[in-house]
């Protein structure tokens, strides 16, 4: 239907008995714009009229650019003649094109600058307020729940132990491996120099177990976990189960959160203790492997030089990573709006959020320990 | 609806169908369909006929694949079996150039509007014509989105807005400006009026048909709303028993012999809208 018709350049003539009426004919239409818009761009600034019956076919873009010419030539749209099955199509694009648009400002300068730094700011103070305010609801929600222990999940609680912990052990494992390898490398090029390599023992040991194993399975659990929490309530919040659980008179709080939250500080101690054991191993393997140092000794200078304060002091920071990571993995979820970016916008804020707080809590802890001596 | 034309509301108006035009003029045409999921079989030599410049209105049970067939058409389906040709071209072909004809060509409204969310209602209608007509100045490209959304029947203060700030029935007016960013002679609905109050329903009705007339579009709807069947549609295709029973102006589908045909248009819901379309 549509390629019956020849493909008719569009033109406009002045008309022989008249060359103030100009006959516009052929396809008035969008694959032509280009061509229209040369075509009223080099046509005459008068005309007494414009003739528009030989137009073969007219879509929205034709009769709007039309509309252009004739109203630069003080015509008006209404007083070009076209075929009758057109001017439905004229009548409907002349009230458009003739209604004046409301020019848009657009600030693009220092003043909109300021007002998005503004607004950044203020997000910030709000998500701090929000995230000590979840904080309280949980606690509060914790204590309720401790009065009454049937109410808490424990399917629930033990799917996430599995899919947070469980799945995750692989992963922790390779990665402190590797890293314990490339601390033992590293502090044996230093370390060569005085002559003083077995010292790659106390090294690989006091670093994983006083801030590495903690530090690679939170930030690991924070990139996998935390996002997976704010995805997984975002997505329910969009579809608005979270307003169902609500309405069915259930907590949203003890439903969702306490079972990620408690299957989180379980499970994170236990993966940094795999972590911390697997950054051992990594500086094992690279002592037996290159600096001449067996399993044996490692072992036993292991016994002979460090003490087990640094491994509590390790220890100790796991459940309040694991804190951390929950509850803003969880309340970022909460904060999804409805569509789809939303949830990818907070997924990636719960991820950038979590790493950023877990390691300025490493750093506070780590001048704390060293004040007193710990 | 400050942009739609004249659009009477009488019935008599409709009744100036396209007359049966012969095979090869036909806007869709779809032969001997097949789609089968898994081993339940949606469609088993389907037939169906869309008219140029008519508004069909596609009937069927829950499950009776009506979003399927629109899907094939659509080729976002590869049917096991069939062919399929819109505007005279096949639409199943491998030939990108050729598929890339009829995309130009139709425009769809999706069922909850299917904007772009990271972009604005303006920037949305500005998506075809950049990807498609990137030679055209800014300004005419900017200018075109406005024509598009007023002709939509959306205020000029909706075109800076994002699709979540907008309610349901914007959204869908959104959704017709981006279908129609292209002038397509082909405008595919999905349920353009499920989740509109009454009101709001009837003023979309009234904008398919003012569209409708105006552009010239050849509407392919599909709907479970009984009033814009009546108020709207030139025919009416039903589906079921996994093929299209008929396909046929509403006065005669309704008196088809079918239990489902019977049980939907004399139903109470039926009866009202009929009822609704008689009073003056």
């Amino acid at each position: 239907m549509t390629t019956a018709t020849a493909s008719r350049l569009p033109a406009m003539e002045p008309s022989r008995s008249d060359p103030e009426i100009l006959r516009a004919s052929g396809e008035w239409t969008l694959p032509n714009a280009e061509r229209l818009l040369a075509l009223i761009n080099s046509a005459p600034h008068v005309a007494k009229d414009i003739d528009g019956r030989d137009i073969s076919r007219l879509d929205s873009t034709g009769a709007m650019l039309l509309s252009r010419y004739a109203t630069r030539v003080g015509l008006g749209l209404a007083t070009v003649e076209v075929k009758a099955e057109h001017q439905s199509l004229v009548e409907s694009v002349r009230e458009i094109c003739e209604t004046p648009t409301l020019p848009v400002k657009k600030d693009y300068g220092f003043r909109r600058m300021a007002e998005r730094l503004g607004i950044t700011v203020e997000d910030y103070a709000k998500e701090v307020i929000a995230l000590i305010g979840f904080g309280g609801l949980c606690l509060k929600t914790i204590a309720a729940t401790i009065l009454k222990p049937s109410r808490i999940r424990i399917t629930s609680t033990i799917y996430h132990m599995e899919s947070v912990g469980l799945d995750a052990v692989p992963l922790v494992l390779l990665l402190s491996f590797m890293v314990g390898c490339v601390v033992a490398f590293l502090g044996a090029t230093v370390l060569r120099e005085f002559g003083a390599e077995v010292f790659v023992v106390e090294l690989v040991n006091i670093a994983f177990l006083r801030e590495f194993g903690v530090l690679l399975t939170a930030i690991l659990l924070a990139g996998r976990t935390a996002s997976a929490f704010t995805a997984q309530i975002g997505a329910m919040q969009s579809g608005e189960e979270i307003d169902a659980i609500r309405t069915l008179g259930l907590d949203p709080i003890e439903l969702l959160v306490l079972p990620r939250l408690f299957a989180l500080v379980l499970m994170l101690p236990l993966l940094t203790f795999m972590a911390m054991m697997a950054g051992l191993a990594g500086g094992m393997a690279v002592g037996a492997g290159s600096l001449g140092i067996s399993p044996d000794m490692y072992i036993a200078r292991i016994q002979e030089t460090i003490s087990i304060t640094h491994f509590w002091v390790g220890m100790s920071k796991a459940p309040v990573f694991a804190v951390i990571i929950a509850l803003i993995g969880c309340l970022e979820g909460f904060q999804v709006q409805g569509t789809a970016e939303s949830v990818g916008e907070r997924t990636t804020s719960s991820v950038v959020q979590s790493i950023s707080l877990v390691i300025l809590l490493d750093a506070l802890a780590a001048m704390f320990f060293m004040e007193m001596d710990w | 609806m400050s942009a739609s034309v004249d659009a009477g509301t009488d019935a008599a108006a409709i009744a100036t169908a396209p007359a049966a035009a012969s095979e090869n003029e036909l806007a869709i045409k779809v032969r001997g369909l097949r789609n089968v999921f898994g081993d339940q079989v949606v469609h088993d030599n389907l037939d169906i006929d869309v008219h140029p410049g008519e508004i069909i209105g596609v009937v069927g049970g829950s499950g009776t694949g009506k979003s399927v067939l629109m899907r094939a058409i659509l080729n976002l389906r590869r049917p096991q079996a069939g062919r399929i040709e819109v505007l005279g071209v096949d639409a199943l072909s491998e030939d990108r150039q050729k598929r890339l004809s009829v995309e130009k060509n139709t425009g769809v409204l999706y069922q909850n509007g299917a904007l772009f969310s990271s972009l604005t209602v303006a920037e949305n209608v500005m998506v075809p014509l950049k990807e498609h007509y990137s030679a055209l100045p800014a300004d005419l490209v900017t200018a075109l989105a406005m024509l598009k959304i007023r002709l939509s029947g959306l205020p000029d203060t909706a075109a800076a807005k994002f699709p979540s700030q907008l309610s349901g029935g914007m959204r869908k007016r959104a959704g017709i400006a981006r279908a129609l960013a292209l002038d397509p002679a082909l405008l595919f609905l999905d349920e353009p009026t499920a989740g509109l109050d009454p009101i709001g329903a009837a003023a979309f009705d009234q904008l398919i048909l003012s569209l409708q007339r105006a552009l010239g579009l050849t509407v392919f709807l599909i709907t479970h709303d009984l009033d814009t069947l009546y108020t709207i549609c030139n025919r009416v295709a039903v589906l079921a028993d996994k093929r299209v029973l008929i396909n046929a102006p509403i006065s005669e589908v309704e008196k088809f012999d079918h239990p489902w045909v019977q049980e939907y248009f004399h139903g109470p819901r039926g009866r009202a809208a009929q009822s609704a379309q008689e009073k003056p």
